[in-house]
């Protein structure tokens, strides 16, 4: 029994480097999260830069199709929801919060125990190696967070930042209920961002242990279980990819609004 | 769960990846489609203005067939009439010469009576006169009888 939890608690660490103090503090960085989504957002940058290179007004490639399908939907879904006028920010964002945390979470459908294999392999075996990104909190909580400055930067933006101030303390029920106002508000502030990044985290820690504890079945079985939850599993990275990107334009649209 | 300074590489990150997107990836993707949207447009709109042109055409070569008609119809109305008049003149003229010709021949007969009569009347006051001279060789003296017979000459 300790094997097993032994190996789920190995599958559920992180590579962590320390930078300065003691272990457990801030300054310490997860190098598989950190390394992983560098690696796929590079892989991002250089397919859509190469596909910004290469594309044609005439006679596109099936290729180009397919990622002028996704570019496309991404600018449907900001012409839709976002109602703060011409934004050069808001469309690269969204495009890049999709195709990047798609790309994270398309790491969960690697085999749980491939980066186990790949350890023994280059000769560092035993080595704790997270391969989804989007299964920690420091980057779903990143991306939010920048979000969140966003969601301020475009609020002060829009209505000056006098106004929004004042809205800060005068919404929703006028000035003379401003301490309610202001923790309403707050609150609004800063439930956004915890509940973007802790859907994202949640969904993909919780596949990513019943990957984990599919793995535990005997080898015979696994496919039970493991196809279907992997099938399933293929929607529910491209919907939170989806949803992650709906709601940080519909937050950008809320906060241009004025009360 | 715990947050450390993975969060910050994590957003550095997310904001070099955005600010590289808006940079050098979307706008030339975004400029690409727009061009294709904007061509499609420009050959709907043309095709649409095809389409205008062509019935614009048809109708004023409708109008212009059927102008062309009319004066068809009309140059034949006039050619007939120029026809029938043409017709009618030479008629008149045909009538006249004849009238003309016919009259002419009249005259020519009545003349030629008139001499045919004044011979036969030459004719049968000699034969007359010999006829009485015949009868009479004896009882009239020519001398005698010269205006009488002139007379009778000229009643004939």
């Amino acid at each position: 029994m300790s094997s097993t939890t032994e190996y789920i608690v190995h599958h559920l660490t992180h590579n962590n480097v320390l930078i300065s103090g003691k272990s457990g503090g801030f300054w310490s960085i997860h190098m598989d999260t950190f390394s992983m989504s560098l690696l796929l957002g590079f892989v991002y940058l250089f397919i859509f830069t190469l596909l910004a290179r290469r594309a044609k007004v005439e006679n596109p490639g099936k290729l180009q199709l397919f990622f002028e399908l996704i570019l496309d939907m991404v600018s449907q879904q900001v012409k839709d929801v976002y109602s703060g006028g011409k934004s050069k920010v808001i469309v690269p964002l969204a495009l890049t919060i999709f195709c990047w945390i798609f790309l994270m979470n398309l790491m969960d459908l690697l085999p749980v125990d491939l980066i186990n294999f790949s350890n023994n392999m280059i000769g560092t075996p035993g080595a704790k190696w997270r391969a989804v990104p989007s299964a920690d909190v420091n980057a779903t909580f990143a991306m939010s967070l920048s979000v969140l400055i966003l969601i301020i930067g475009y609020g002060i933006k829009a209505k000056g930042l006098g106004h929004w101030l004042y809205e800060l303390i005068s919404a929703p029920f006028g000035i003379y209920a401003l301490p309610i106002n202001l923790i309403f508000q707050l609150l609004e502030l800063v439930t956004k961002p915890i509940s973007l990044s802790l859907r994202l985290f949640g969904n993909m820690y919780a596949g990513e242990l019943i990957f984990i504890l599919i793995a535990l079945l005997p080898w015979h079985s696994q496919w039970l279980l493991g196809v279907p939850w992997a099938i399933f599993h293929i929607l529910i990275i491209t919907l939170q990819a989806f949803i992650f990107m709906v709601l940080t334009i519909v937050y950008l649209s809320m906060a241009t609004q004025k009360h | 769960m715990e947050i450390n300074a993975t969060l910050l590489g994590q957003a550095i990150t997310f904001a070099i990846l955005i600010l590289f997107t808006m940079k050098f990836v979307w706008p030339p993707l975004n400029n690409m489609m727009e061009e294709r949207a904007k061509r499609i447009a420009d050959g709907l709109a043309a095709a649409e203005k095809g389409r205008h042109e062509l019935a614009a055409a048809k109708s004023k070569i409708e109008e212009e067939l059927r102008h062309v008609q009319l004066r068809a119809t009309e140059i034949m109305g006039n050619a007939e009439r120029r026809s029938d008049q043409i017709i009618n003149e030479a008629k008149n003229c045909a009538i006249k010469e004849t009238e003309k010709i016919h009259n002419a021949a009249m005259a020519q007969i009545e003349q030629e009576v008139t001499r045919s009569k004044e011979q036969l009347r030459m004719q049968v006051s000699d034969l007359v006169i010999k006829c009485a001279q015949q009868i009479l060789k004896v009882e009239i003296n020519q001398e005698r009888h010269e205006a009488i017979l002139a007379s009778i000459k000229s009643e004939l």
